[in-house]
């Protein structure tokens, strides 16, 4: 019990982040799991219903239950981020572990154009390749992991670079094990900790990235919903029913709060 | 008081600003800033625009040989009168003395002759007005008269050269898409993309003339922002809101109600499946509950319709609204007997600066899931909307509403000729195409009137498209002006606004 | 001298790299310029012979090095949806987004500084506290819904001023500036929080090295020291975030202008993009991208006047 306290206040932002990630997660997927309302079933008797037993917090304009889209769009946000790092984590660690680990000039140049893309506001480049792909859940994705991998590749390139020398590399190397082998069963599983961190950052950044492009109408299309698109829905009712507007934004900073915190905590304990 | 003062104030500061760059007239300076929810970005040439949204604008800048007013008659404009030859054959417009372009030049015969040919697709573009291809020559008759001659004698031509496509430009124009002029009452400033639009009094106008002077259209194409803007003191005007931005007005707003003349519909491509099946189409129809439509995006405002003509039109208009009462069960049969026992999917496109058809849109997907058929809603941008959709046909469906271009019943039906140009529905019946070449040959009014019933009959039997309504048009003007007025089609006339007591 | 000639050329490759790489996207997609101008019904002859007058027909990179020729020159083509020049187009606009994003960069820098070095030196009272846990909160409420509540709270119900009121600047600078205040603090405040909350990380760590316990131990008082030594150097990872953050800046301002209805960069990229106006797209991204490597330079020079270790290896 004093342990888990000192380990608490050493590292504050680990545990409240946990919780509260944990916790904001939970609600949503339990949500959209459990909800008894079907989100997009439209009511014109129950438009802009108050919060009551029924519905916990009201419906919308089309008489939607709004707990139960807020879930269905909070974890369709999630799952386009989580999605979104994979691909980035995924082709990333591949890229940064080939030019880590080998060097040379493919290297040289890789980490030239990684540099350069890194310099670019990422929703930018995300906006361009929407325009080519279109706009829409799955395209979303594509668009935004294709925009994560470079900063995964520079991370995982970094640890490779670090580890390719190290005695435990040689050591495998003298046993004859094969490149392959030392980079992914070897190497690999010491970049964890430092990725870890950065999967929890990226995903963070991920979360924001699509409710940004959602909510400037080139991401999520209805009648699918995410926070972003609820939240450029609700704006047009600010007046008359401001409560929609602020528990869509709300819920988008709480996601970022919990995961933003978990990441740093993951980074200073790593 | 004190915002009495403010406005004051802020009167003085206009007036001085613009006394400062008109040299003088400082009394009769009044503006207003209008909002629109689209740029005006498929052209500013008026043989050129297609979009709705741009030729309610172009209307008060461009006029045509004949104009409609707002009881839906034709009024001379250009010209100040017309005759018609014996064979129904030559138009002889003669024109009004004093009417001028925006650049000072008065109206010429060779101007009118040049605006005609060129609207006709005379010259080279392709004509928007497809009755004008039956314009066999423009005459100059002498400096005030011109003729008109058909290849065959159409009752309609009048209200065809009242069109704002058929408008009339000078011949020397350099260019129109850029820099407009016309001769009506307000002229165009100056634009700045996705911005603003700026207009001003002609005051040199032949008629009647404009009351406000300045004229200021800001683009808000982001549908949410519109009520902050109007609440905010930004906009004074905005028309075709919802209901539900209605609500939220301040009281410092008059809502004015009237109809959009249009017909909102889900425009069905029949030249992909599954629409190219009739039963799947009237399955549609029978799934779309209109009620249902109306109480939740417009708390039951709007004038259902059955078929492609707006109830205001009422010479025409036949009440086929009961074609296909909600029902789902029904529905769901003929879905099956047409091949489709699971359903299928598809994806209707929507303009995504209208959030009528938006939210329309959504509960159509709603109700079609009820008989197992998935939609998808796809937004665009104005302009792609334009190209993939209307000249491109490269769509399934699309939530729209169309209107009369022209004050003839044959501008909402000769669309859903196969032939058409502007078919962009793909809709292809023999029976239909027979009562359009019929309606063309045959003179009697009565006749005709008989005729375009049976074509609405027809586009609704066949379920040519889901139809809606024609949409109930609020339009939200600042207490400080009056004047608004509706037409019975889809025009805004700036001319008769006016400040209160003006 | 070396390094400066070496970044430098780093920069170059950036700016062509991502020009390249927008003018390979919009290669991409179905249609070209000539399809767009004469519509879907124009005939293959029409279509051909606008290809040969526009170009089009020639290698993509001939096109590719013939644009970047003409944009370094200020010729950035036509618009195809609007047929004026896009140079005139973005002229006016230009200033808007760079407005903004300076506003909003002055905003962060003026909050985050006293605000780290506050916290920092008071660490363990209780509104530094507080202070440090707003910071968190504020930091993870996306710009575009801080935006929305500004609008809310200050425009509608306070009526501080009036949204959707955007002046341009041609017309009266003073309420231009005036109308750019709110949304530059809805961009700023996030970024204030995470430029604060590094500032006295980066403090408290550097107070416990060596060189400030002996400045200490010599009896130097305490903010003689913390202004001296540790903020010297304490800034200077400051300065990295804050180049990066103008960057950001940059690309927050594009969806910020949609909340308050500000006519920049942002509106004309996004319908430009949904438009398929891509003389428009890629003059938009080539700017942006100059805008970032200049901001980028300019850090880099700053880093090499504050960091005597980094002015020592050059």
């Amino acid at each position: 019990m004093k342990d888990l306290m000192f380990r608490i206040r050493k590292n504050p932002e680990l545990y409240t982040g946990a919780v509260i990630a944990a916790v904001i997660s939970f609600i949503l997927i339990a949500g959209f799991l459990f909800s008894p309302y079907d989100p997009n079933a439209m009511s014109a008797a129950e438009k802009f219903a108050a919060p009551s037993v029924s519905h916990l917090l009201g419906c919308d304009n089309f008489g939607r239950d709004l707990f139960t889209r807020l879930c269905v769009g909070g974890v369709t946000t999630l799952f386009i981020a989580l999605a979104t790092v994979s691909i980035g984590v995924v082709f990333g660690t591949i890229v940064g572990a080939f030019t880590g680990y080998y060097g040379g000039a493919v290297d040289e140049v890789l980490m030239r154009f990684n540099d350069a893309v890194l310099a670019f506001p990422s929703i930018l480049l995300a906006l361009v390749f929407i325009s080519v792909f279109g706009s829409g859940t799955f395209k979303v994705i594509i668009s935004l992991g294709i925009v994560f991998v470079p900063s995964f590749a520079r991370i995982v390139r970094g640890e490779y670079l670090r580890c390719r020398n190290l005695d435990y590399v040689r050591s495998a190397r003298l046993m004859g094990a094969g490149d392959l082998r030392i980079m992914f069963v070897h190497i690999l599983p010491n970049t964890f900790p430092v990725l870890l961190s950065s999967t929890v950052i990226g995903f963070n950044n991920a979360v924001l990235a699509e409710a940004s492009m959602s909510f400037l109408g080139i991401g999520v299309q209805p009648p699918d919903s995410s926070l972003g698109r609820m939240l450029s829905d609700a704006q047009a009712f600010l007046f008359s029913e401001p409560s929609y507007a602020i528990l869509t934004g709300c819920t988008i900073a709480v996601i970022v709060l919990g995961f933003s915190l978990l990441g740093e905590g993951l980074k200073k304990h790593a | 008081m004190s915002k009495m003062i403010k406005m004051l104030a802020l009167c003085a500061v206009t007036a001085v600003a613009l006394s400062a760059c008109s040299g003088g007239k400082p009394d009769a300076s009044s503006s207003i800033t209008i909002g629109i929810p689209q740029d005006l970005e498929d052209s500013l040439d008026p043989h050129e625009a297609v979009a709705a949204g741009t030729k309610e604008i172009l209307f008060n800048i461009y006029e045509g040989l004949l104009k409609p007013d707002e009881t839906g008659n034709l009024v001379p404009a250009v010209a100040s009168n017309y005759t018609i030859s014996e064979d129904g054959k030559t138009y002889s417009f003669t024109l009004r003395d004093d009417v001028k372009f925006h650049n000072g030049q008065p109206v010429t015969a060779e101007d009118v002759k040049y605006s005609i040919e060129k609207s006709a697709g005379m010259t080279g573009a392709q004509s928007l007005i497809s009755a004008f291809s039956n314009i066999e020559k423009v005459e100059i008759k002498d400096e005030k008269t011109v003729d008109i001659v058909l290849t065959e004698p159409d009752i309609d031509f009048p209200a065809y050269v009242a069109n704002l496509n058929a408008s009339i430009i000078p011949a020397d124009n350099k260019d129109p898409k850029t820099k407009p002029v016309g001769t009506g009452p307000y002229m165009y400033v100056s634009r700045s993309p996705q911005e603003n639009i700026i207009l001003k009094k002609f005051d040199e106008y032949w008629g009647e003339g404009a009351n406000i002077t300045d004229i200021t259209l800001k683009v808000i194409p982001n549908a949410d922002s519109i009520v902050m803007n109007l609440n905010g003191g930004s906009v004074d005007m905005f028309a075709r809101l919802t209901s539900t931005q209605t609500q939220q007005l301040s009281k410092n707003f008059n809502i004015l109600e009237g109809e959009m003349n249009l017909v909102q519909a889900v425009y069905l491509n029949h030249a992909v499946e599954p629409f190219d099946n009739v039963d799947v189409c009237r399955a549609l129809s029978y799934a779309v509950d209109v009620q249902n439509i109306l109480d939740l995006t417009s708390d039951g405002k709007g004038f259902p319709v059955g078929s492609s003509m707006f109830p205001s039109f009422a010479k025409y208009y036949v009440d086929l609204t009961d074609t296909y009462p909600t029902d789902i069960k029904k529905a769901k049969e003929l879905l099956a007997s047409a091949g489709y026992p699971d359903g299928f999917s598809f994806s209707i496109t929507v303009p995504s600066n209208y959030q009528p058809h938006i939210e329309a849109a959504q509960v159509v997907v709603e109700q079609l899931k009820k008989i197992g058929v998935t939609a998808d809603i796809k937004l665009v941008e104005w302009n792609s909307w334009l190209s993939d959709v209307y000249s491109g046909r490269q769509y399934e469906a699309t939530l729209i509403g169309v209107d009369a271009s022209s004050l003839t019943a044959s501008a909402m039906l000769d669309r859903f000729r196969s032939d058409a140009d502007n078919n962009f529905t793909n809709y292809s019946n023999k029976e239909y195409d027979d009562l359009c070449a019929k309606v063309r040959a045959e003179s009697s009014d009565e006749e005709r009137t008989k005729i375009y019933k049976d074509m609405e009959k027809n586009l609704a039997d066949n379920a040519a498209n889901i139809y809606i309504q024609d949409m109930a048009e609020f339009v939200a003007l600042s207490d400080k002006y009056e004047g608004y007025v509706f037409y019975p089609m889809y025009v805004q006339d700036f001319a008769k606004l006016k400040l209160k007591g003006q | 001298m070396k390094t400066v000639l070496k970044k430098l050329a780093s920069f170059i490759i950036t700016v062509l790299l991502v020009t390249l790489f927008v003018f390979l996207a919009f290669e991409l997609i179905p249609g070209d310029a000539a399809t767009f101008r004469l519509g879907t019904n124009a005939t293959p002859e029409a279509l051909e012979r606008l290809r040969e007058e526009l170009g089009l027909n020639r290698p993509f990179f001939v096109r590719y090095f013939t644009w970047l020729y003409s944009f370094f020159f200020g010729d950035m083509g036509q618009s195809l949806s609007y047929g004026v020049s896009v140079r005139s187009m973005l002229a006016s606009k230009l200033p808007i987004t760079i407005t903004l994003t300076l506003m909003s960069f002055v905003m962060i820098v003026a909050l985050s500084v006293p605000l780290g070095v506050l916290t920092s030196k008071y660490e363990d009272r209780m509104w530094a506290r507080s202070l440090d846990a707003l910071g968190q909160v504020t930091m993870s409420i996306p710009p575009f819904f801080l935006g929305i509540i500004i609008m809310y709270v200050f425009g509608m119900i306070i009526h501080a001023f009036t949204p959707g009121g955007f002046v341009s600047w041609q017309t009266d600078p003073v309420r231009f500036i005036g109308y750019m205040f709110f949304p530059s603090v809805a961009i700023a405040l996030p970024k204030a929080a995470m430029s604060a909350k590094l500032l006295r990380t980066s403090i408290l760590s550097e107070r416990k090295l060596d060189y400030v316990r002996t400045a200490y131990s010599r009896g130097n008082s305490t903010m003689d020291v913390l202004y001296r030594h540790v903020l010297k150097n304490a800034i200077i990872p400051v300065i990295t975030f804050l180049g990066m953050t103008l960057a950001d800046t940059v690309a927050g301002s594009l969806v910020i202008e949609q909340v308050f209805s500000i006519p920049g960069f942002g509106r004309l990229l996004i319908s430009s993009i949904s438009n398929r106006d891509y003389p428009v797209v890629q003059s938009i991204i080539a700017i942006i991208a100059m805008i970032v490597i200049v901001i980028n330079l300019i850090v880099d020079i700053m880093y090499r006047f504050m960091d005597p270790r980094m002015r020592e290896r050059s």
